[in-house]
């Protein structure tokens, strides 16, 4: 996690630009790595990066110093990536170009990986953000739950909706889980 | 759905879609992205400005429904 001084915050709460590519510098590399985790995808995490930047600049007289940067940079990055899901229609995308931590069960068929993330890709986007926050990518649910701003149990629900609903649309593909 | 049923779903879902690496985010610098996106969106507009906008539009929308009642339903209809 990166520090900044409360100068810097406190300047770019009264609109400093300097404080503003400051922060920029410093935590466009955390954005884009949340964003990546969420949209699984590198060109549109680093749009998303430069939108949520946006979103910071224009958002700066209500950015509350004593809370941290960090934090509230990953709810308007949440809140992007959300809005990017939203627009966009389904489809079946499956990380196979990113470097990911664990290689995909090699037992698993492609076939199979390829219905799952179908069926993954269909969930609403809100519990399709929380899964894949909490379970793929197994982050603490009080991080995922500051992130999302809502509590952790609002959390954890999303996520077993998320969980029920995919494994009803695999069943109806004859894949039992 | 149990919680083994849960616990078979996540362990289903973390073999078909593997987490994301910590090393995968690219280092490229995105400021010059930056820059040509502040160019080219317009600015907002300053508080006290839109606060001033707000007023009037709200002082415009009671003068039209004070003059013409009947303009009620269809405002509501678009709210």
């Amino acid at each position: 996690m990166q520090n900044e001084s409360s100068d810097v915050l406190n300047e770019f709460q009264h609109g400093d630009a300097a404080a503003f590519e400051a922060l920029f510098r410093l935590h466009q590399r955390t954005v884009c790595g949340w964003l990546l985790r969420i949209v699984r995808n590198h060109a549109a995490a680093e749009d998303l990066t430069v939108e949520t930047f946006w979103r910071i600049h224009q958002a700066h007289a209500r950015f509350e110093p004593s809370r941290g940067f960090e934090g509230w940079a990953r709810r308007i990055a949440t809140r992007a990536a959300l809005d990017w899901l939203r627009t966009r229609r389904t489809e079946c995308e499956l990380p196979e170009n990113l470097p990911a931590a664990t290689t995909a069960d090699p037992a698993m068929r492609a076939e199979l990986r390829a219905k799952i993330a179908l069926a993954f890709s269909r969930l609403p986007p809100k519990l399709r953000i929380a899964a894949t926050l909490a379970v793929i990518e197994e982050l603490p649910g009080k991080e995922v739950a500051e992130a999302l701003g809502i509590s952790i149990a609002a959390q954890k629900l999303r996520v077993f909706r998320a969980l029920r609903l995919l494994r009803k649309d695999l069943q109806r593909q004859g894949i039992t889980p | 759905m149990n919680e083994q049923e849960q616990d078979g779903m996540k362990k289903l879902l973390q073999q078909a879609l593997p987490p994301i690496a910590d090393d995968a985010e690219e280092q490229r610098d995105l400021w010059p992205a930056m820059l040509r996106c502040m160019d080219a969106k317009p600015a907002a507009l300053p508080q006290s400005l839109s606060l001033w906008f707000d007023g009037a539009l709200m002082a415009g929308i009671v003068g039209v429904v004070a003059v013409f009642p009947s303009s009620i339903p269809l405002l509501l209809y678009y709210l």
